[in-house]
Protein backbone atom coordinates (compact mmCIF):
# COMPACT_ATOMS: atom_id res chain seq x y z
CA UNK A 1 0.00 0.00 0.00
CA UNK A 2 1.21 3.48 -0.85
CA UNK A 3 0.25 6.50 1.19
CA UNK A 4 1.19 9.32 -1.13
CA UNK A 5 0.27 12.08 1.28
CA UNK A 6 2.53 10.45 3.81
CA UNK A 7 5.38 10.02 1.38
CA UNK A 8 5.47 13.62 0.15
CA UNK A 9 6.57 15.19 3.47
CA UNK A 10 9.13 12.40 3.82
CA UNK A 11 10.51 13.15 0.37
CA UNK A 12 10.69 16.89 1.09
CA UNK A 13 12.55 16.08 4.28
CA UNK A 14 15.10 14.01 2.34
CA UNK A 15 15.61 16.80 -0.19
CA UNK A 16 16.30 19.36 2.55
CA UNK A 17 18.81 17.06 4.21
CA UNK A 18 20.45 16.49 0.87
CA UNK A 19 20.86 20.17 0.07
CA UNK A 20 22.53 20.75 3.41
CA UNK A 21 25.13 18.16 2.47
CA UNK A 22 25.87 19.95 -0.78
CA UNK A 23 26.10 23.29 1.00
CA UNK A 24 28.49 21.87 3.61
CA UNK A 25 30.67 20.45 0.86
CA UNK A 26 31.64 24.00 -0.14
CA UNK A 27 33.18 24.47 3.30
CA UNK A 28 35.02 21.17 3.04
CA UNK A 29 36.47 22.16 -0.32
CA UNK A 30 37.52 25.64 0.80
CA UNK A 31 38.88 24.79 4.24
CA UNK A 32 42.60 25.19 4.80
CA UNK A 33 42.63 22.54 7.51
CA UNK A 34 40.89 19.62 5.91
CA UNK A 35 41.04 17.14 8.79
CA UNK A 36 39.66 19.53 11.37
CA UNK A 37 36.93 20.65 8.96
CA UNK A 38 35.90 17.22 7.71
CA UNK A 39 35.92 15.41 11.04
CA UNK A 40 35.06 18.22 13.46
CA UNK A 41 33.31 20.82 11.33
CA UNK A 42 36.13 23.28 12.08
CA UNK A 43 35.18 23.36 15.80
CA UNK A 44 32.61 25.98 14.98
CA UNK A 45 29.41 24.66 16.47
CA UNK A 46 27.29 27.06 18.44
CA UNK A 47 24.83 26.24 21.20
CA UNK A 48 21.80 25.17 19.21
CA UNK A 49 23.78 22.99 16.80
CA UNK A 50 25.71 21.37 19.62
CA UNK A 51 22.54 20.64 21.59
CA UNK A 52 20.73 19.20 18.60
CA UNK A 53 23.59 17.07 17.38
CA UNK A 54 24.10 15.61 20.86
CA UNK A 55 20.42 14.87 21.23
CA UNK A 56 19.93 13.55 17.71
CA UNK A 57 23.01 11.35 17.83
CA UNK A 58 21.87 9.95 21.12
CA UNK A 59 18.24 9.44 20.12
CA UNK A 60 18.12 6.55 17.69
CA UNK A 61 15.77 3.98 16.22
CA UNK A 62 15.41 2.72 19.79
CA UNK A 63 13.88 5.95 21.03
CA UNK A 64 11.27 6.20 18.26
CA UNK A 65 10.48 2.64 17.23
CA UNK A 66 11.76 0.11 19.75
CA UNK A 67 11.20 2.14 22.93
CA UNK A 68 7.54 3.03 22.40
CA UNK A 69 6.92 -0.61 21.49
CA UNK A 70 8.33 -1.82 24.81
CA UNK A 71 6.45 0.93 26.66
CA UNK A 72 3.25 -0.30 25.00
CA UNK A 73 3.73 -3.68 26.63
CA UNK A 74 5.30 -2.56 29.90
CA UNK A 75 3.41 0.57 30.89
CA UNK A 76 4.52 3.68 32.76
CA UNK A 77 7.44 1.80 34.33
CA UNK A 78 9.16 1.95 30.97
CA UNK A 79 8.70 5.71 30.74
CA UNK A 80 10.33 5.93 34.15
CA UNK A 81 13.25 3.90 32.85
CA UNK A 82 13.50 6.07 29.75
CA UNK A 83 13.72 9.19 31.88
CA UNK A 84 17.01 7.86 33.25
CA UNK A 85 18.37 9.32 30.03
CA UNK A 86 17.82 12.89 31.16
CA UNK A 87 21.41 13.32 32.45
CA UNK A 88 22.70 12.59 28.94
CA UNK A 89 21.51 16.12 28.13
CA UNK A 90 23.68 17.92 30.67
CA UNK A 91 26.01 15.54 32.43
CA UNK A 92 28.31 14.78 29.48
CA UNK A 93 28.88 18.43 28.69
CA UNK A 94 29.36 19.35 32.33
CA UNK A 95 31.84 16.57 33.06
CA UNK A 96 33.85 16.54 29.84
CA UNK A 97 32.94 20.15 29.34
CA UNK A 98 35.50 22.86 29.37
CA UNK A 99 38.40 20.70 30.36
CA UNK A 100 38.02 18.45 27.35
CA UNK A 101 37.56 21.39 25.03
CA UNK A 102 40.70 23.11 26.31
CA UNK A 103 42.87 20.00 26.32
CA UNK A 104 41.65 18.85 22.93
CA UNK A 105 42.76 22.20 21.53
CA UNK A 106 46.13 21.97 23.29
CA UNK A 107 46.72 18.51 21.88
CA UNK A 108 45.15 19.57 18.59
CA UNK A 109 43.06 16.44 18.90
CA UNK A 110 40.58 15.69 16.13
CA UNK A 111 39.27 12.40 17.49
CA UNK A 112 38.67 10.95 20.92
CA UNK A 113 41.56 8.57 20.26
CA UNK A 114 43.88 11.51 19.54
CA UNK A 115 43.21 12.65 23.04
CA UNK A 116 43.80 9.22 24.56
CA UNK A 117 47.01 8.76 22.53
CA UNK A 118 48.47 12.07 23.68
CA UNK A 119 47.33 11.58 27.23
CA UNK A 120 48.57 8.03 27.73
CA UNK A 121 51.38 7.95 25.15
CA UNK A 122 50.60 4.36 24.30
CA UNK A 123 50.13 2.52 21.04
CA UNK A 124 48.18 -0.24 22.76
CA UNK A 125 45.59 2.25 24.02
CA UNK A 126 45.16 3.52 20.47
CA UNK A 127 44.78 0.08 18.99
CA UNK A 128 42.34 -1.25 21.59
CA UNK A 129 40.29 1.93 21.25
CA UNK A 130 40.30 1.85 17.47
CA UNK A 131 39.26 -1.79 17.34
CA UNK A 132 36.40 -1.22 19.79
CA UNK A 133 35.15 1.82 17.91
CA UNK A 134 35.29 0.16 14.52
CA UNK A 135 33.75 -3.15 15.58
CA UNK A 136 30.97 -1.86 17.84
CA UNK A 137 30.00 1.16 15.83
CA UNK A 138 30.08 -0.66 12.53
CA UNK A 139 27.60 -3.09 14.01
CA UNK A 140 25.32 -0.45 15.50
CA UNK A 141 25.40 1.47 12.27
CA UNK A 142 24.23 -1.60 10.38
CA UNK A 143 21.50 -2.18 12.96
CA UNK A 144 20.22 1.39 12.58
CA UNK A 145 20.30 0.99 8.85
CA UNK A 146 18.23 -2.15 9.03
CA UNK A 147 15.72 -0.27 11.20
CA UNK A 148 15.56 2.59 8.72
CA UNK A 149 15.03 0.30 5.76
CA UNK A 150 12.30 -1.64 7.57
CA UNK A 151 10.52 1.62 8.38
CA UNK A 152 10.59 2.79 4.74
CA UNK A 153 9.55 -0.69 3.65
CA UNK A 154 6.48 -0.61 5.90
CA UNK A 155 5.50 2.93 4.93
CA UNK A 156 5.97 2.78 1.19
CA UNK A 157 5.53 -0.85 0.32
CA UNK A 158 8.93 -0.96 -1.38
CA UNK A 159 11.00 -4.11 -0.99
CA UNK A 160 13.48 -4.25 1.88
CA UNK A 161 16.51 -4.01 -0.38
CA UNK A 162 15.27 -1.04 -2.42
CA UNK A 163 14.24 0.71 0.80
CA UNK A 164 17.72 0.09 2.14
CA UNK A 165 19.36 1.51 -0.97
CA UNK A 166 17.23 4.68 -0.94
CA UNK A 167 17.84 5.26 2.73
CA UNK A 168 21.53 4.42 2.73
CA UNK A 169 22.15 6.26 -0.51
CA UNK A 170 20.69 9.47 0.88
CA UNK A 171 22.70 9.34 4.08
CA UNK A 172 25.93 8.21 2.45
CA UNK A 173 26.08 10.95 -0.11
CA UNK A 174 25.64 13.87 2.24
CA UNK A 175 28.02 12.47 4.82
CA UNK A 176 30.72 11.68 2.28
CA UNK A 177 30.66 15.05 0.59
CA UNK A 178 29.84 17.21 3.59
CA UNK A 179 31.73 15.63 6.48
CA UNK A 180 31.06 16.56 10.09
CA UNK A 181 29.61 19.95 9.21
CA UNK A 182 26.90 18.28 7.13
CA UNK A 183 26.34 15.78 9.93
CA UNK A 184 25.90 18.51 12.54
CA UNK A 185 23.73 20.73 10.36
CA UNK A 186 21.46 17.91 9.28
CA UNK A 187 21.33 16.81 12.92
CA UNK A 188 19.90 20.23 13.75
CA UNK A 189 17.11 19.74 11.20
CA UNK A 190 16.61 16.13 12.20
CA UNK A 191 16.62 16.97 15.90
CA UNK A 192 13.99 19.65 15.37
CA UNK A 193 11.87 17.21 13.37
CA UNK A 194 12.20 14.73 16.23
CA UNK A 195 11.01 17.25 18.82
CA UNK A 196 8.14 18.58 16.71
CA UNK A 197 7.03 15.11 15.63
CA UNK A 198 6.98 13.94 19.24
CA UNK A 199 4.82 16.84 20.39
CA UNK A 200 2.31 16.47 17.53
CA UNK A 201 1.93 12.75 18.09
CA UNK A 202 1.66 13.09 21.87
CA UNK A 203 -1.14 15.64 21.63
CA UNK A 204 -2.99 13.66 18.99
CA UNK A 205 -2.75 10.45 21.00
CA UNK A 206 -4.06 12.06 24.19
CA UNK A 207 -7.01 13.46 22.22
CA UNK A 208 -7.69 10.14 20.51
CA UNK A 209 -7.69 8.40 23.90
CA UNK A 210 -10.20 10.85 25.38
CA UNK A 211 -7.80 12.56 27.79
CA UNK A 212 -5.17 11.35 30.24
CA UNK A 213 -7.57 10.33 33.02
CA UNK A 214 -9.60 8.29 30.61
CA UNK A 215 -6.54 6.50 29.23
CA UNK A 216 -5.20 5.81 32.72
CA UNK A 217 -8.43 4.21 33.87
CA UNK A 218 -8.47 2.07 30.71
CA UNK A 219 -4.96 0.92 31.59
CA UNK A 220 -5.87 0.19 35.21
CA UNK A 221 -8.90 -1.75 34.04
CA UNK A 222 -6.69 -3.92 31.86
CA UNK A 223 -3.80 -4.46 34.28
CA UNK A 224 -3.16 -2.14 37.25
CA UNK A 225 0.58 -2.81 37.03
CA UNK A 226 0.66 -0.90 33.75
CA UNK A 227 0.52 2.31 35.79
CA UNK A 228 3.01 1.16 38.44
CA UNK A 229 6.76 1.78 38.31
CA UNK A 230 7.30 -2.00 38.30
CA UNK A 231 5.96 -2.64 34.82
CA UNK A 232 3.18 -4.94 33.59
CA UNK A 233 4.85 -8.13 34.83
CA UNK A 234 6.49 -6.42 37.84
CA UNK A 235 9.97 -7.16 36.50
CA UNK A 236 11.32 -3.62 36.92
CA UNK A 237 12.71 -3.88 40.42
CA UNK A 238 14.20 -0.82 42.15
CA UNK A 239 17.66 -2.42 41.97
CA UNK A 240 17.42 -3.12 38.26
CA UNK A 241 16.06 0.33 37.50
CA UNK A 242 18.72 2.10 39.55
CA UNK A 243 21.59 0.14 38.00
CA UNK A 244 20.11 0.65 34.55
CA UNK A 245 20.56 4.29 35.30
CA UNK A 246 24.34 3.74 35.28
CA UNK A 247 24.20 2.45 31.73
CA UNK A 248 22.22 5.26 30.22
CA UNK A 249 22.43 8.05 32.75
CA UNK A 250 26.09 8.45 33.44
CA UNK A 251 27.83 5.87 31.26
CA UNK A 252 27.02 8.01 28.23
CA UNK A 253 30.27 9.89 28.85
CA UNK A 254 32.01 6.77 27.59
CA UNK A 255 30.31 6.79 24.19
CA UNK A 256 32.85 8.07 21.62
CA UNK A 257 30.18 9.42 19.27
CA UNK A 258 28.92 11.63 22.12
CA UNK A 259 32.31 12.48 23.61
CA UNK A 260 33.71 13.70 20.29
CA UNK A 261 30.96 16.30 20.19
CA UNK A 262 32.24 17.69 23.46
CA UNK A 263 35.34 18.88 21.62
CA UNK A 264 33.68 20.26 18.54
CA UNK A 265 32.03 23.42 19.85
CA UNK A 266 33.17 26.95 19.38
CA UNK A 267 33.17 28.58 22.79
CA UNK A 268 31.93 28.22 26.33
CA UNK A 269 28.83 30.32 25.65
CA UNK A 270 27.77 27.77 23.06
CA UNK A 271 28.33 24.98 25.52
CA UNK A 272 26.24 26.73 28.18
CA UNK A 273 23.22 27.21 25.98
CA UNK A 274 23.67 23.70 24.53
CA UNK A 275 23.28 22.22 28.00
CA UNK A 276 19.92 23.94 28.45
CA UNK A 277 18.55 23.38 24.94
CA UNK A 278 19.86 19.81 24.83
CA UNK A 279 18.29 18.85 28.14
CA UNK A 280 14.91 20.27 27.15
CA UNK A 281 14.99 18.62 23.72
CA UNK A 282 16.12 15.28 25.08
CA UNK A 283 13.52 15.36 27.86
CA UNK A 284 10.75 16.15 25.36
CA UNK A 285 11.68 13.36 22.99
CA UNK A 286 12.40 10.65 25.56
CA UNK A 287 9.42 11.44 27.76
CA UNK A 288 7.06 12.07 24.85
CA UNK A 289 7.87 9.05 22.71
CA UNK A 290 7.80 6.55 25.55
CA UNK A 291 4.64 7.99 27.06
CA UNK A 292 3.07 7.81 23.60
CA UNK A 293 3.84 4.09 23.60
CA UNK A 294 1.90 3.62 26.86
CA UNK A 295 -1.02 5.83 25.81
CA UNK A 296 -1.25 3.92 22.54
CA UNK A 297 -2.38 0.80 24.35
CA UNK A 298 -6.05 1.75 24.83
CA UNK A 299 -6.11 3.81 21.61
CA UNK A 300 -4.77 1.01 19.44
CA UNK A 301 -5.19 -2.28 21.28
CA UNK A 302 -3.80 -5.62 20.16
CA UNK A 303 -0.63 -4.65 18.29
CA UNK A 304 1.51 -7.77 18.40
CA UNK A 305 4.85 -6.50 17.13
CA UNK A 306 6.18 -3.73 19.38
CA UNK A 307 8.10 -2.03 16.56
CA UNK A 308 4.88 -1.39 14.68
CA UNK A 309 3.14 0.53 17.47
CA UNK A 310 4.57 3.93 16.58
CA UNK A 311 4.00 3.84 12.78
CA UNK A 312 0.52 2.31 13.10
CA UNK A 313 -0.52 4.75 15.81
CA UNK A 314 0.66 7.70 13.73
CA UNK A 315 -1.34 6.59 10.71
CA UNK A 316 -4.39 6.04 12.90
CA UNK A 317 -4.52 9.24 14.96
CA UNK A 318 -3.21 11.80 12.46
CA UNK A 319 -4.37 13.05 9.06
CA UNK A 320 -2.01 11.75 6.31
CA UNK A 321 0.00 14.91 5.79
CA UNK A 322 0.75 15.35 9.53
CA UNK A 323 1.49 11.64 9.72
CA UNK A 324 4.17 12.16 7.10
CA UNK A 325 5.80 14.85 9.22
CA UNK A 326 5.66 12.74 12.35
CA UNK A 327 7.00 9.68 10.55
CA UNK A 328 9.94 11.76 9.38
CA UNK A 329 10.94 11.84 13.06
CA UNK A 330 12.06 8.22 13.39
CA UNK A 331 13.78 8.52 10.01
CA UNK A 332 15.53 11.61 11.31
CA UNK A 333 16.51 9.79 14.48
CA UNK A 334 17.99 6.92 12.53
CA UNK A 335 19.80 9.11 10.01
CA UNK A 336 21.26 11.38 12.65
CA UNK A 337 22.65 8.42 14.54
CA UNK A 338 24.01 6.68 11.47
CA UNK A 339 25.69 9.78 10.08
CA UNK A 340 27.50 10.41 13.37
CA UNK A 341 28.71 6.83 13.54
CA UNK A 342 29.84 6.83 9.91
CA UNK A 343 31.95 9.95 10.25
CA UNK A 344 33.37 8.68 13.54
CA UNK A 345 34.38 5.28 12.19
CA UNK A 346 35.87 6.99 9.16
CA UNK A 347 37.87 9.40 11.35
CA UNK A 348 39.16 6.45 13.35
CA UNK A 349 40.42 4.72 10.23
CA UNK A 350 41.85 7.82 8.56
CA UNK A 351 43.22 9.80 11.49
CA UNK A 352 43.98 7.19 14.11
CA UNK A 353 45.21 4.34 11.95
CA UNK A 354 46.22 5.61 8.50
CA UNK A 355 47.87 8.85 9.63
CA UNK A 356 49.39 7.46 12.80
CA UNK A 357 50.78 4.20 11.61
CA UNK A 358 50.48 3.75 7.87
CA UNK A 359 51.38 7.03 6.29
CA UNK A 360 52.32 9.77 8.75
CA UNK A 361 53.72 11.89 5.94
CA UNK A 362 50.54 12.04 3.86
CA UNK A 363 49.91 15.38 2.15
CA UNK A 364 46.67 17.30 2.51
CA UNK A 365 45.53 16.13 -0.90
CA UNK A 366 46.22 12.51 -0.02
CA UNK A 367 44.38 12.86 3.28
CA UNK A 368 41.43 14.37 1.49
CA UNK A 369 41.30 11.54 -0.99
CA UNK A 370 41.75 8.92 1.72
CA UNK A 371 38.93 10.44 3.79
CA UNK A 372 36.45 10.40 0.90
CA UNK A 373 37.43 6.86 -0.05
CA UNK A 374 37.35 5.48 3.47
CA UNK A 375 33.98 7.04 4.25
CA UNK A 376 32.56 5.67 0.99
CA UNK A 377 33.95 2.18 1.48
CA UNK A 378 32.77 1.90 5.06
CA UNK A 379 29.35 3.20 4.08
CA UNK A 380 28.97 0.72 1.25
CA UNK A 381 30.29 -2.12 3.39
CA UNK A 382 27.64 -1.39 6.01
CA UNK A 383 24.92 -1.45 3.37
CA UNK A 384 26.09 -4.79 2.01
CA UNK A 385 26.22 -6.23 5.51
CA UNK A 386 22.76 -4.85 6.28
CA UNK A 387 21.33 -6.68 3.27
CA UNK A 388 21.99 -9.99 5.01
CA UNK A 389 23.10 -9.30 8.56
CA UNK A 390 25.43 -12.03 9.84
CA UNK A 391 24.99 -13.34 13.40
CA UNK A 392 28.25 -11.77 14.53
CA UNK A 393 26.87 -8.35 13.69
CA UNK A 394 23.65 -8.84 15.58
CA UNK A 395 25.72 -10.02 18.52
CA UNK A 396 28.15 -7.09 18.39
CA UNK A 397 25.30 -4.60 18.20
CA UNK A 398 23.79 -5.95 21.40
CA UNK A 399 27.06 -5.16 23.13
CA UNK A 400 27.77 -1.87 21.44
CA UNK A 401 26.44 0.54 24.02
CA UNK A 402 27.65 -1.21 27.14
CA UNK A 403 30.84 -2.39 25.46
CA UNK A 404 31.95 1.10 24.46
CA UNK A 405 31.09 2.44 27.89
CA UNK A 406 33.11 -0.26 29.64
CA UNK A 407 36.07 0.50 27.37
CA UNK A 408 36.09 4.29 27.33
CA UNK A 409 34.37 5.65 30.43
CA UNK A 410 37.27 5.52 32.90
CA UNK A 411 40.18 6.15 30.53
CA UNK A 412 38.40 9.34 29.40
CA UNK A 413 37.27 10.54 32.82
CA UNK A 414 40.53 9.75 34.63
CA UNK A 415 42.50 10.93 31.64
CA UNK A 416 41.01 14.35 32.24
CA UNK A 417 40.88 14.52 36.00
CA UNK A 418 43.45 12.21 37.57
CA UNK A 419 47.12 12.85 37.01
CA UNK A 420 48.28 9.54 38.41
CA UNK A 421 46.15 7.61 35.94
CA UNK A 422 48.54 6.07 33.39
CA UNK A 423 48.64 3.85 30.35
CA UNK A 424 48.88 0.61 32.33
CA UNK A 425 45.73 1.54 34.21
CA UNK A 426 43.98 2.53 30.99
CA UNK A 427 44.91 -0.60 29.05
CA UNK A 428 44.03 -3.03 31.82
CA UNK A 429 40.77 -1.27 32.59
CA UNK A 430 39.76 -1.31 28.92
CA UNK A 431 40.48 -5.01 28.61
CA UNK A 432 38.86 -5.96 31.91
CA UNK A 433 35.86 -3.76 31.09
CA UNK A 434 35.09 -5.28 27.75
CA UNK A 435 35.89 -8.90 28.58
CA UNK A 436 33.95 -8.90 31.84
CA UNK A 437 31.06 -7.29 30.02
CA UNK A 438 30.93 -10.03 27.40
CA UNK A 439 31.40 -12.82 29.95
CA UNK A 440 28.73 -11.49 32.31
CA UNK A 441 26.32 -10.95 29.47
CA UNK A 442 26.82 -14.51 28.23
CA UNK A 443 27.00 -16.36 31.54
CA UNK A 444 24.86 -14.49 34.00
CA UNK A 445 22.93 -11.51 32.67
CA UNK A 446 21.33 -9.47 35.46
CA UNK A 447 23.66 -10.77 38.18
CA UNK A 448 21.99 -10.22 41.56
CA UNK A 449 19.17 -8.49 39.68
CA UNK A 450 21.41 -5.67 38.45
CA UNK A 451 21.78 -4.48 34.90
CA UNK A 452 24.56 -6.26 32.98
CA UNK A 453 26.68 -3.17 32.59
CA UNK A 454 26.99 -2.44 36.33
CA UNK A 455 29.70 -4.94 37.22
CA UNK A 456 31.98 -4.34 34.19
CA UNK A 457 31.95 -0.60 34.84
CA UNK A 458 32.75 -1.18 38.51
CA UNK A 459 35.47 -3.70 37.69
CA UNK A 460 37.13 -1.45 35.13
CA UNK A 461 37.01 1.41 37.64
CA UNK A 462 38.78 -0.65 40.30
CA UNK A 463 41.27 -1.99 37.75
CA UNK A 464 42.13 1.48 36.51
CA UNK A 465 42.80 2.82 40.00
CA UNK A 466 44.69 -0.19 41.36
CA UNK A 467 46.90 -0.68 38.31
CA UNK A 468 47.67 3.03 37.96
CA UNK A 469 48.71 3.25 41.59
CA UNK A 470 50.77 0.06 41.39
CA UNK A 471 52.67 1.24 38.32
CA UNK A 472 53.01 4.82 39.45
CA UNK A 473 56.83 4.65 39.59
CA UNK A 474 57.06 3.21 36.06
CA UNK A 475 55.68 6.25 34.30
CA UNK A 476 57.26 9.62 34.74
CA UNK A 477 54.57 12.20 35.01
CA UNK A 478 54.64 14.23 31.85
CA UNK A 479 51.04 15.11 32.43
CA UNK A 480 51.51 18.68 33.60
CA UNK A 481 49.05 19.52 30.88
CA UNK A 482 46.10 18.23 32.85
CA UNK B 1 52.17 24.85 35.75
CA UNK B 2 48.48 24.67 36.14
CA UNK B 3 46.00 26.33 33.89
CA UNK B 4 43.70 28.73 35.75
CA UNK B 5 40.84 27.70 33.52
CA UNK B 6 41.05 24.17 34.93
CA UNK B 7 39.98 25.38 38.33
CA UNK B 8 36.74 26.59 36.77
CA UNK B 9 36.38 23.37 34.78
CA UNK B 10 36.85 21.24 37.90
CA UNK B 11 34.32 23.23 39.86
CA UNK B 12 31.78 22.86 37.08
CA UNK B 13 32.40 19.13 36.80
CA UNK B 14 31.64 18.82 40.53
CA UNK B 15 28.46 20.81 40.02
CA UNK B 16 27.56 18.30 37.30
CA UNK B 17 28.01 15.41 39.71
CA UNK B 18 25.87 17.14 42.34
CA UNK B 19 23.13 17.78 39.77
CA UNK B 20 23.12 14.19 38.66
CA UNK B 21 22.77 13.00 42.26
CA UNK B 22 19.83 15.37 42.82
CA UNK B 23 18.33 14.17 39.54
CA UNK B 24 18.63 10.54 40.57
CA UNK B 25 17.19 11.13 44.04
CA UNK B 26 14.08 12.86 42.73
CA UNK B 27 13.54 10.39 39.93
CA UNK B 28 14.11 7.26 41.96
CA UNK B 29 12.74 8.53 45.27
CA UNK B 30 9.33 9.61 44.00
CA UNK B 31 8.93 6.59 41.73
CA UNK B 32 9.50 3.91 44.32
CA UNK B 33 8.68 6.03 47.36
CA UNK B 34 5.14 6.80 46.17
CA UNK B 35 4.62 4.02 43.66
CA UNK B 36 5.37 0.89 45.64
CA UNK B 37 1.88 0.47 47.11
CA UNK B 38 -1.07 -1.24 45.45
CA UNK B 39 -1.62 0.38 42.03
CA UNK B 40 -5.38 0.33 42.65
CA UNK B 41 -5.02 2.75 45.56
CA UNK B 42 -2.83 5.33 43.77
CA UNK B 43 -3.71 8.98 43.97
CA UNK B 44 -3.71 10.92 40.70
CA UNK B 45 -2.37 14.36 39.75
CA UNK B 46 -3.54 15.88 36.46
CA UNK B 47 -4.66 12.44 35.40
CA UNK B 48 -1.29 10.77 36.01
CA UNK B 49 -0.49 8.52 38.97
CA UNK B 50 1.12 10.74 41.61
CA UNK B 51 4.46 8.86 41.60
CA UNK B 52 4.72 9.32 37.84
CA UNK B 53 3.75 12.95 37.93
CA UNK B 54 6.33 13.86 40.57
CA UNK B 55 9.12 11.60 39.38
CA UNK B 56 8.92 11.99 35.61
CA UNK B 57 7.07 15.25 34.96
CA UNK B 58 7.54 17.64 37.90
CA UNK B 59 11.00 16.20 38.57
CA UNK B 60 12.10 16.80 35.01
CA UNK B 61 10.76 20.35 34.97
CA UNK B 62 12.49 21.01 38.28
CA UNK B 63 15.79 19.70 36.87
CA UNK B 64 15.51 21.94 33.82
CA UNK B 65 14.89 24.99 36.03
CA UNK B 66 17.78 24.01 38.28
CA UNK B 67 20.08 23.59 35.27
CA UNK B 68 19.12 26.99 33.87
CA UNK B 69 19.83 28.52 37.27
CA UNK B 70 23.18 26.76 37.60
CA UNK B 71 24.29 27.76 34.11
CA UNK B 72 23.26 31.38 34.57
CA UNK B 73 24.76 31.91 38.00
CA UNK B 74 27.48 29.35 38.59
CA UNK B 75 29.06 28.67 35.21
CA UNK B 76 31.81 30.97 33.97
CA UNK B 77 32.78 31.84 30.43
CA UNK B 78 36.35 30.93 29.58
CA UNK B 79 38.32 31.31 26.34
CA UNK B 80 39.38 28.05 24.71
CA UNK B 81 42.20 29.12 22.43
CA UNK B 82 45.39 29.96 24.25
CA UNK B 83 48.68 30.51 22.45
CA UNK B 84 47.70 30.47 18.80
CA UNK B 85 44.74 32.53 17.79
CA UNK B 86 43.90 30.86 14.52
CA UNK B 87 40.40 31.98 13.71
CA UNK B 88 39.64 30.85 10.23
Amino acid sequence: MMHWQVIIPLAIFLIIIFSIGIWANRHVMQSNSFLQEYFLGGREMGGFLLAMTMMATYGSAGSFIGGPGVAYNTGLGWVLLAMAQLPAGYFVLMILGKKFAIIARKYQAITLIDFLRERYQSKTVVIVSAISIIAFLFASMAAQWIGGARLIESLTGLSYSSALFIFAGAVLIYVIIGGFRAVALTDAVQGSVMVIGTIILLVATVIAGGGISNIMSDLVAENPNLVSPYGADRSLTPLYVSTFWILIGIGVIGLPQIAVRAMSYKNSKGMHSAIIIGTVALATVMFGMHLIGVLARPVLPGVEIGDKVMPLLTLKVLPPFLAGIVLAAPMAAIMSTVNALLILVSSTVVKDIYLNYIKPTATDAQIKKASFYVTTIIGIAVVLVALRPPDLLVWLNLFAFGGLESVFLWPVVFGLYWKTGNKYGAISSMIIGISSYIIIDQKMPNVFGMHTVTLPITLSLITFIVVSLATKHKVKTNTSII
Amino acid sequence: MSDKRFKIAHREAIIGVILVIINFSIWFGFAYGMGSGDPLSYTYVFGFPAWFFYSCIAGTIFMVILIVFVIKFLFTDVPFDDEEGDQS
